[in-house]
């Protein structure tokens, strides 16, 4: 699956997006991968609270089950308007 | 329905002047504007980052949404994203309906949920730095009103 990051969940892992190839069920489980992957992703994602999330551009939460999911991004909480 | 998400500026004036034009049913617009703000130690620009795929398809849920609750003849949003100045419009939102009471509270409405729910990012420019803005607990709160 794609999996995008934005605003300073970008910055701090150093890319916009990347390919994703997992086994993971939920997000929980998808976060856990990243984070053993690499420091910069432990930095990002050490505190899931402060993160919002979307499968497929609608906005879920993290125990949510990835099956069937083409798109997973994660970014701070939006500041629009 | 009319969203709009876009890089380049807008003239919220000239917006508003072909809103809901030749709609004898409308007897009420509402509009509000976002401008970049002056913060503590000299704003010296704003760069929004968004979600271009989910950005357009996210505030079109909020004025679908808007729309069931209120009647509305008609719902604009414009909002920015890229490199902005200090003065700037960022965004706007507009709400037609026959009676004042639909469009002022449908404008509340998608201002608070554009706020916290449609995928944009500000970061500000100052003296000090670059930094990203923080997403206040009040603005969070605010979505309680309507639920």
């Amino acid at each position: 699956m794609d999996v995008l990051y934005f605003a300073w969940v970008r910055e701090r892992i150093g890319l916009p997006k990347e390919r994703v190839e997992t086994s993971a069920t939920t997000v929980n489980d998808l976060v856990a991968e990243l984070i053993a992957r690499e420091e910069r992703y432990a930095a990002a994602f050490a505190d899931t609270s402060a993160l919002r999330v979307a499968i497929d551009q609608e906005l879920t939460d993290f125990d949510a089950p990835l099956a069937g999911a083409r798109e997973v991004a994660f970014f701070p909480p939006m500041t629009g308007g | 329905m009319i969203v709009r998400v876009q890089d380049i500026p807008f003239d919220a004036g000239l917006e508003l002047n072909g809103f809901a034009k030749g709609r004898p049913d409308v007897g009420a617009i509402v509009t509000f504007s976002g401008l970049v703000r002056d913060v503590p130690g000299g704003l010296q620009g704003m760069e929004i980052e968004h979600y271009p795929g989910m950005t357009a398809k996210a505030i079109e849920a909020i004025a679908a949404e808007a729309q069931q609750r209120w009647s509305l003849a008609d719902v604009l949003v414009i909002h920015r994203y890229g490199v902005l100045e200090p003065t700037d419009p960022i965004m706007m939102v507009a709400t037609a309906s026959k009676h004042r009471a639909d469009a002022f509270a449908a404008a509340d409405f998608l201002m608070d949920y554009l706020k916290s729910r449609a995928p944009f990012w500000k970061k500000e420019t100052t003296g000090d730095g670059a930094d990203w803005v923080a997403a206040k607990d009040e603005d969070e709160a605010a979505l309680d009103r309507w639920s």
